[in-house]
């Protein structure tokens, strides 16, 4: 009898396919989230390729070629001290990203385990952490990078921690709402039972199943902590010059808005592509993550 | 107690509690983060003698918690401290520069709102259109768009070449326009996406089915029977908005020279004046969870599928 019903389930063609690969065959469906992910791989590969693809160095200047409008020889023409407006975005991509994803790390690092544990614990720690997080959240997030800049000062590492330290409470919120729901489930329940502890319960049996939620929501951070870095550059109070951070050059355009409006149009039309390509990506990845879609 | 009673007075303590923690967390940035205190404020060429006196003089001296009584007492009479600038109390500062903050936050909202249901109703009825895949994507944009850069944009097309409005300042009665589309700009995304979501969750309604079915016309049945019960959760959004446009106005009110707190934010950060920095971050967060306050009461209040008790 038992040996019928294996050969009967033996008989079912298995397939046995990764969340990886399940998740990339669903997020290459959703054509939106493939043009996003086709923008950051193009931003990520002239970054790269920046040195070949112009003969200017970014922070170098000429003041004899200064404010050029777009030509040939300078496709987006020169800022005002003669530097290639081109080679300064480009190189300057490796500055946005690199906040981005370090700023995201820290709401990653810092929130995902209080959210974990708050979620986990409940009881006076969840209190005591989610009015932290409330705190956090009636800040609006470009107000509280900007108050921490105001004191901490300005500069690349000053940024990420300014634009990070706001991202933590979301990631709280939403890693404490999934391990409420999980820590309930049969499977939890029965690692209890067997003597598993606590630290290893979180993190092998209910963050493995809580990680969708959390890369969606990193991605779509990704966007905005790049939307506030560049926020504060542009107010001059991010990333100093002459380092090519495009909200620093987006501020510097703005004082030749009247002679060189190319200088403040490229840096923005950067940041505004780099934003939509990460809002793309975790639309789609949201879709392809979520298992009620799963079906379809 | 009634349930509605008691909801409405844990939300208020709760509210009171998170303001407490914002002029706590106000009150610490400048004390424990690296660095001292004395000096920041001072600047880096001030005199030895100079930092410990403005030490003195804004009690830095004493021991943290003593500061902290002193702060928050303080906070409670309404006193938040001197400029540095200027010598008026920050108060004041802050109280004089408000209006024009609030003014350019209401008709952002206002048009955000109008834009954003119009676009959102449209795209809900006419499911699967040309308009609704061009209204999504547009939304998308409007997300992915650095408010700052729009703003740019719109002074370089009708400032600078063709000259229909004013680039920057507050004082001609056009110079709101292009701020204020400005900063609706995010706003307007968020309304439309929710607009659409809601309404189609409402047209998929039995009775509308049935408002169909008696032939009403359609008009009546999105316009009467739809969109207002689609609209407290719009309703949510456009007032969270208004907490988010806050934040936006701190950029906008750079970009176009909008004389409002949050430009008087960025000059004071740049003066080093301290006192102000705090000031204007207080209101703003004061008034971002005020906004929020009431939005959730409206909610209670408006929707009667809510009891409590």
């Amino acid at each position: 009898m038992a040996e019928a019903t294996l050969q009967g389930v033996a008989q079912v063609p298995l397939r046995h396919e990764s969340l990886l690969a399940l998740t990339w065959r669903r997020f290459r469906r959703h054509r939106p989230a493939l043009l996003g992910l086709f923008i950051l791989l193009s931003f990520l590969v002239l970054t790269l390729a920046a040195p070949w693809i112009t003969p200017y160095d970014p922070t170098a200047q000429r003041l004899t070629q200064a404010l050029i409008p777009p030509s040939m020889e300078h496709p987006l023409g020169t800022d005002h001290l003669g530097r290639d407006i081109l080679a300064r975005i480009l190189y300057g991509t490796r500055y946005s990203m690199i906040i981005s994803i370090l700023a995201v790390a820290i709401g990653l690092v810092v929130g995902v385990p209080l959210g974990a544990i708050s979620g986990y614990y409940g009881g006076w720690v969840d209190m005591v952490i989610q009015r932290v997080a409330d705190t956090l959240l009636s800040f609006p997030s470009i107000l509280l990078a900007l108050s921490m800049v105001a004191v901490l000062g300005v500069g690349l590492q000053n940024v990420i921690i300014s634009v990070g330290v706001g991202t933590i409470p979301s990631f709280i919120r939403l890693v404490r709402g999934t391990v409420l729901a999980l820590r309930e489930e049969t499977y939890v329940e029965a690692a209890r039972c067997i003597g598993v502890s606590d630290w290893q319960i979180i993190w092998r049996h209910i963050m493995r199943n809580a990680m969708a939620p959390v890369i969606v929501q990193a991605t779509l951070s990704m966007g905005t902590t790049l939307l506030v870095a560049a926020g504060l550059g542009f107010l001059g109070l991010g990333v100093q010059p002459p380092t090519p951070e495009w909200g620093t050059m987006l501020g510097e355009g703005r004082q030749y808005i009247f002679s060189a409006p190319y200088m403040a149009t490229f840096p923005g039309l950067a940041i505004f592509l780099t934003v939509l390509g990460f809002n793309l990506v975790g639309d789609g990845l949201r879709d392809a993550l979520d298992p009620r879609l799963w079906q379809r | 107690m009634s349930g509605f009673t008691r909801y409405l007075i844990q939300r208020l303590l709760a509210a009171l509690l998170t303001l407490v923690g914002v002029a706590t967390i106000v009150f610490l940035l400048l004390r424990l983060l690296p660095g001292d205190p004395a000096r920041i404020i001072a600047g880096l060429l001030a005199t030895n003698e100079e930092v410990e006196r403005i030490r003195v003089q804004l009690g830095l001296d004493r021991p943290l918690p003593v500061q902290y009584v002193i702060f928050m007492t303080n906070l409670l009479q309404g006193d938040l401290g001197i400029s540095a600038r200027t010598n008026q109390p920050v108060l004041t500062e802050v109280m004089a520069r408000l209006p024009a903050t609030l003014k350019l936050a209401i008709v952002s909202t206002a048009l955000a709102s109008i834009f954003g249901i119009t676009a959102g109703v449209l795209a809900a009825t006419r499911r699967y259109s040309l308009f609704d895949y061009v209204a999504s994507f547009g939304t998308l944009i409007g997300i992915s768009m650095p408010v700052y850069w729009l703003g740019l944009l719109l002074i370089i097309v009708f400032a600078v070449k063709l000259r229909w409005l004013p680039a920057a300042g507050a004082d001609k009665p056009a110079s709101i326009v292009l701020p204020s589309l400005t900063l609706a700009s995010f706003s307007v995304a968020l309304i439309a996406r929710m607009t659409r979501a809601s309404m189609l969750e409402v047209l998929s309604q039995d009775y509308i089915r049935t408002a169909r079915a008696k032939g009403l016309q359609e008009r009546v049945i999105v316009f009467r029977h739809a969109l207002q019960n689609a609209f407290i959760p719009i309703l949510t959004v456009i007032g969270l908005q208004f907490g988010a446009l806050l934040g936006g106005a701190v950029l906008t009110e750079s970009v176009f020279g909008w004389p409002g707190i949050g430009l008087l934010l960025v000059d004071s950060i740049f003066a080093r004046d301290y006192p102000v920095v705090q000031g204007t971050v207080l209101i703003f967060s004061a008034l971002f969870i005020l906004v929020n306050l009431v939005v959730d009461i409206l909610y209670a209040y408006i929707d009667p599928r809510i009891h409590y008790g």
